[in-house]
């Protein structure tokens, strides 16, 4: 791929503390994510895989390397745009859902656009494409306690991807949801990416990692391994016979 | 695996000849354990000896030959429905072999074989998906259900391995944490003993 990613860790360290009290989170970690990819990471419990995620999204800066979200330097952003960027570019996805309770689901998802300057009609008929394209569009004017959590956790998808939001992270996406419904989130997610969305999946289970096109293991904010890129599915058809 | 109870499976539904065997066994199963066709027409040739299959009548156009089960045939079939499937033989699996010889042959690199295993395997998980994404976009019948889960099956299976991968690295990492205690307190012991001695002396 030619394109320049949607997202770039470069050598990216992250240390906390100073001095002998100093925790290394990151360790010149370097990552790419490119439009219609889905990397995955995986790791124990401490190995920077949420501090990674941080930064990719500016609520963390590195102290070390340089972090780029469509080619635009996050580390050199005031915070005025680190904001601006956080509405227009990118979406979180978390464990816990995290919609706003009062909200429908079509203004949950209207919602960053609304706080960037757009008309509230303008942002609804965006909003409601986000929805068709996560396979929900009738439940557009439900709120977050009448949805079952595969219901809502799609409607996060679409929040984080509406209008010209092309990154998606995702912490745990699938943590609060049984394994069916975690994998038709999952279908959701590899759905938007296969649409030309990028995203970046943090999760602790490889069954769900198994549907990123590149799954990296991070180890005490090393990455030690990476999958690489796999074949597609029609070259793995014709051997299935010999599985 | 027990191709023998496959087909007396099959033909508890309706008589078959051999090949028909053959592409239902494995088009049920997702063509995931291919057969030959030898190797049903043998396993054939024993069930009739057994007495568990019969010809049902003579050789058709084509020469071929009908099988259907006999009363005891049938009872067979019943019973492996209803019984379980034996696990008390583990079966011999080449990496728990080869990590547990790993972790007392010395000089082998044990963490970076736990690394290497886990990328091939997740590949391999990897692979699976796309096979689960592939044929699911197809609207399928029971034969398309039962691959579904015969993938699933691979899918789990892929994952549990991943899943004890981590659990011996993490093992491994507390023992490695622990040894030099261990080494230590055996140093000291040694010159406690030492020390004793000379005292004794």
């Amino acid at each position: 791929m030619t394109a320049s990613p949607i997202l770039l860790l470069d050598n990216v360290s992250r240390v906390h503390g100073y001095a002998e009290t100093a925790v290394r989170a990151l360790d010149g970690v370097t990552l790419t994510v490119h439009a219609g990819e889905l990397v995955a990471v995986m790791g124990p419990s401490g190995s920077g895989k949420s501090t990674l995620l941080n930064l990719a999204g500016g609520l963390d800066r590195p102290t070390g390397g340089a972090v780029f979200v469509e080619g635009a330097d996050v580390g050199a952003m005031s915070m005025r745009d680190l904001a601006a960027l956080r509405r227009r570019s990118l979406g979180f996805v978390f464990q816990d859902f995290n919609l706003i309770p009062s909200l429908t689901a079509v203004e949950n998802v209207a919602l960053p656009l609304e706080l960037d300057g757009l008309r509230v009609r303008v942002a609804r008929r965006i909003a409601m494409d986000s929805l068709e394209a996560v396979g929900i569009p009738e439940l557009a004017d439900r709120y977050p306690e009448h949805m079952s959590g595969g219901q809502q956790q799609r409607v996060a998808i679409a929040r984080a991807l509406v209008g010209d939001r092309r990154l998606v992270l995702a912490d745990e996406p699938t943590g609060a949801l049984d394994s069916q419904t975690g994998e038709a989130v999952l279908r959701v997610l590899r759905a938007r990416c296969d649409a030309g969305a990028g995203g970046l999946l943090v999760t602790h289970e490889a069954r769900h990692a198994a549907w990123a096109d590149r799954v990296v293991f991070l180890r005490d904010g090393v990455v030690v391994d990476s999958t690489g890129t796999r074949p597609g599915a029609e070259s793995l058809l014709d051997r299935a016979g010999t599985l | 695996m027990s191709i023998r109870r496959g087909l007396l499976a099959l033909l508890a539904q309706e008589p078959m000849y051999g090949a028909q065997l053959r592409s239902e066994f494995e088009s049920r199963t997702g063509g995931t354990w291919p057969l030959n066709v030898g190797q049903v027409y043998t396993t054939l040739a024993r069930l009739e000896r057994d007495g568990m299959v019969e010809a049902a009548g003579g050789a058709d156009d084509e020469g071929r030959i009908g099988y259907r089960l006999t009363d005891q045939g049938r009872a067979e079939v019943e019973r492996w429905w209803t019984a379980p499937v034996d696990r008390g033989d583990t079966p011999r699996d080449e990496l728990v072999i080869k990590l547990a010889l790993a972790v007392t042959v010395p000089g082998v690199d044990v963490q970076r074989l736990v690394q290497t295993q886990r990328t091939a395997t997740l590949r391999h998980l990897q692979d699976l998906t796309k096979l689960k994404r592939a044929s699911s976009d197809q609207a399928g019948g029971r034969n398309e259900l039962a691959w579904l889960l015969v993938l699933d099956n691979l899918v789990y299976a892929a994952e549990a391995e991943i899943r004890w991968l981590d659990h011996v690295e993490s093992r491994l990492a507390r023992e490695a944490t622990r040894a030099p205690e261990a080494h230590t307190r055996a140093t000291e012991n040694k010159n406690e003993d030492r020390s004793t001695q000379g005292a004794s002396r």
